[in-house]
């Protein structure tokens, strides 16, 4: 399964660590969400970046404490669906402050990737190669959005508000 | 969607396998020479369960051309000729049943 | 009318450059049936009994005669010469190609009308009142606000995958003709004692299978932050609505569950959190939206013109102008409802060739405007009453003065099985049939108000609950039956219907209405007692009876 990060198809350098699984001695991994809570500050002080994995119907109340020195967060997406993701996705970037990696994982497809780009998603796990490749391609398919999200662009009414400043200020 | 592989499917009379096209959503039949028609007559017949599994099984691995394939009743007249075994499938194969505009006088 | 700038035109025009490229890849191969479903609903395309159909926004149901043409070229060009208006403000097309959907949507695009999100489960077309803007006694025009929302829940980065479909309606007046009580959010604007505008919020309305009418959540939400507070509600929506089963899926069945008071804190609490993220309407912003409305420029007209106190003579005229012409709040102008229930045709269609004559009426006699409402009617929202008679004698030519608004054959009715793969019965011929059974215009009058609403199963598009009367198909061992309800509404006073009795068959369906009318006609304790008035007064016993007493 291919990988796009900050729109580039890489190499992942995050290991999934399979619940029961032993845990590489370093190497960044990635844990899923119940794991990581029986020892989150054990976990925390290994050599080597951590990452977790959080299921999209778990509260963030229980991961927010650990933001700040967490490597990367991985939402899910269990069925294309199922959009749970993308509000903890905008939560964790606009009200939690979280600026490390935000990773979508399980069904992740080409149609998708604008919206999971404006709710903060900068990394993909993506199903298919054709859909990975096509990912600088998609994520350039719309310019014109309508809601404001943390992703900074701006919106079709900031825009028209800035032309009727410089249109009055010209007059 | 179930897979048809996974369902359990039981006819209790004669059955055909439709569907719609894919490109113009036309409703189509299974005939029995692995390909669809879009007449009825052409469609192919099964008695069991087990060919209608088959039959639908066939169907549902052409994907490019045809959506939602599945079984339905058909009723067989003396002379060999197919009708719909049901009102749903009566509309699908002859049409709207109501006057459409301009209203007849 | 609502000007659609550089951007809202960049943006349709890249939605169908994106379905499309999707489409393609669903004709190739690239794309299977699962993955294409969610991408295809999203722009409106279903697959019914026939063939694909494809469902076009109306938002908030204001047209100009450029955009009815274009529908009208829509079902000419890749139809089969008509469409039929929806409950919710929308155009359905019946027969459309999947290979040709992408250049339908280039052409619509190209007069600012898209078909985003007018189905799957996202937030659908935002709904108002048809006389928005022209009703006397209106607060103030809601399709400012409608359109407000319309951007804001166009492809939102958050909310396109939603547990079920979500469906905002607005309304500005008293009187509810948007039927604000049975939608997932209903909007109820006002003023407060300080002059302030905001909105009654209500939420969890609903028809379908498990009926509700929805509750207000908050008395009072100041317009600047009506989005800040929908989007609240949503966010809780999306996070812990059901999604493990699709008939517990709408927000109806969450608020339910929860009480709506432990809802409420929730979305408070949220809604508390939010702070400002950019969603704040300032007066500036607002009135930028306002600013791209147009109205027209009406004449200083006389109340009564020469032309009206002359067609009066006429019977036939007047009897349309009683029943189809509605007071304005302009003087010397009035809103006329075009009935597309003409006795015998299926209810709410229109023939492309009807579509393009009335785009040229809205040219001639309302200042180029055409709305729909959830009555599946059209209305032309500025006429000047000296033209009215000449505007009738044109309806008329054309087959669309049926003077039948709001009366017993201005039937709401769902495409039924003979076009929806959904429908477990017909719709369609039954209202055919009943229009027949009271064809009579004099008749008509006589019963009154009464509005008679068919669904062909329990999803409910044709909205049976809140009939005065409701039909609702089901299936009994292959056979159409139908349940019938009576006393439901859908205005501010909205409640369900209650059920009668037994289903009865397809065939005994309009004897059935008709003894229910003279049950009516009988117990009714003066002319002006409605249908629905009359059977809170007197419970559905007499009805009952009179329905199965000889069955």
């Amino acid at each position: 399964m291919p990988l796009v990060k900050q729109g580039r198809i890489t190499t992942d350098l995050f290991v999934h660590v399979a619940d029961g699984a032993e845990l590489p001695g370093d190497g960044a991994i990635l844990i899923p969400a119940a794991r990581f809570l029986e020892d989150p500050e054990g976990l925390l002080k290994r050599a080597g970046k951590v990452g977790v994995i959080w299921p999209n119907n778990r509260d963030l109340d229980d991961l927010v404490p650990y933001l700040g020195r967490l490597d990367a967060v991985a939402l899910m997406f269990p069925s294309f669906r199922d959009g749970r993701a993308y509000s903890q996705a905008r939560l964790l970037r606009e009200r939690h402050g979280f600026d490390g990696e935000l990773r979508a994982t399980g069904q992740v497809l080409r149609d998708q990737f604008v919206f999971m780009l404006r709710a903060g998603f900068d990394t993909f796990e993506v199903k298919k190669d054709s859909d990975a490749e096509a990912f600088a391609s998609t994520a350039k398919s719309y310019s014109v959005f309508y809601q404001p999200t943390g992703d900074g662009r701006l919106t079709a009414l900031h825009r028209r508000m800035q032309l009727r400043h410089s249109e009055s200020a010209g007059q | 969607m179930t897979s048809p592989l996974q369902q359990k499917i039981k006819i209790t009379g004669p059955s055909m396998v439709t569907a719609n096209r894919t490109w113009d959503g036309v409703v189509i039949y299974r005939t029995a020479q692995q390909g669809w028609s879009a007449n009825l007559s052409d469609a192919a017949i099964v008695r069991t369960s087990d060919e209608a599994r088959t039959l639908l099984n066939e169907a549902t691995a052409d994907d490019v051309g045809a959506i939602g394939p599945y079984i339905a009743p058909v009723e067989l007249k003396d002379g060999g000729e197919i009708k719909p075994g049901n009102l749903r499938e009566h509309i699908r194969s002859e049409g709207l049943t109501i006057d459409l505009l301009p209203v007849p006088a | 009318m609502y000007a659609y700038d550089e951007l809202d035109r960049t943006l349709i025009n890249e939605r169908v450059s994106e379905f499309r490229d999707q489409v393609k890849r669903r004709l190739s191969g690239e794309l299977t049936e699962d993955e294409f479903k969610m991408l295809r609903l999203q722009n409106g395309v279903y697959l019914q009994l026939h063939a694909y159909m494809f469902r076009v926004a109306i938002p908030y149901g204001t047209l100009s005669s450029k955009q009815l043409r274009a529908l009208a070229r829509v079902g000419r060009r890749y139809d089969r010469g008509y469409g039929h208006f929806t409950t919710r403000q929308n155009i359905q097309f019946n027969w459309i190609k999947l290979a040709e959907l992408p250049d339908a949507l280039a052409d619509l695009a190209e007069v600012g009308i898209h078909a985003m999100q007018t189905s799957g489960n996202n937030m659908r077309n935002v709904t108002s009142d048809q006389w928005a803007g022209v009703a006397p006694g209106e607060v103030e025009d809601p399709r400012i606000w409608s359109e407000i929302l319309r951007q804001h829940t166009t492809l939102h980065p958050e909310f396109s995958f939603l547990p079920r479909k979500f469906k905002i309606a607005i309304t500005a007046s008293e009187h509810d003709r948007a039927a604000i009580k049975v939608h997932d959010i209903g909007l109820r604007l006002y003023k407060n004692a300080e002059g302030e505008t905001g909105f009654e919020v209500l939420v969890g309305g609903g028809l379908g299978r498990t009926p509700f009418i929805g509750k207000t959540i908050k008395p009072f939400v100041h317009g600047r932050d009506i989005l800040s507070y929908v989007e609240a509600i949503l966010r809780v929506y999306n996070q812990y609505g059901r999604r493990d089963n699709i008939y517990k899926a709408r927000i109806k069945i969450l608020v339910h569950e929860l009480g709506i008071e432990k809802f409420a804190r929730e979305v408070d609490e949220e809604w508390r959190q939010m702070g400002d993220v950019g969603l704040t309407l300032d007066h500036s912003v607002i009135e930028e939206v306002r600013s791209r409305f147009s109205y027209p420029a009406y004449e200083k007209l006389p109340h009564m013109p020469d032309e009206l106190k002359q067609a009066a003579h006429d019977p036939l005229f007047e009897r349309w102008r009683r029943n189809s012409v509605f007071p304005h709040k302009v003087q010397g102008y009035s809103i006329v409802t075009i009935s597309l229930k003409p006795v015998g045709a299926p209810p709410g269609d229109a023939t492309s060739d009807q579509m393009d004559a009335v785009a040229d009426l809205a040219d001639r006699y309302s200042f180029g405007e055409i709305r729909v409402g959830h009555e599946q009617n059209l209305c032309l929202p500025h006429v000047a009453k000296r033209d009215l008679p000449q505007l009738w004698k044109a309806l008329d030519r054309i087959g669309l003065a049926t003077p039948n608004v709001n009366l017993v054959t201005d039937i709401i009715a769902c495409p039924g099985l003979d076009y929806c793969s959904l429908a477990n019965a017909r719709s369609i011929p039954i209202a055919q049939e009943l229009t027949r059974r009271f064809a009579n215009h004099d008749t008509a009058e006589l019963i009154g108000r009464l509005h008679i609403n068919i669904s062909g199963c329990i999803n409910a598009c044709g909205h049976h609950h809140v009939g005065h009367i409701g039909i609702l198909g089901v299936e009994k061992n292959g056979e159409e039956f139908y349940q019938i309800t009576i006393g439901g509404r859908a205005d501010e006073g909205a409640q369900m219907g209650t059920l009668i009795g037994p289903a009865i068959p397809y065939a005994e369906v309009a004897d059935v209405i008709e003894d229910i009318v003279e049950a009516y006609l009988a117990l009714r304790d003066r002319p002006e007692e409605l249908f629905v008035d009359a059977v809170k007064r007197l419970g559905v016993e007499p009805f009952k009876e009179r329905v199965y007493a000889t069955r």
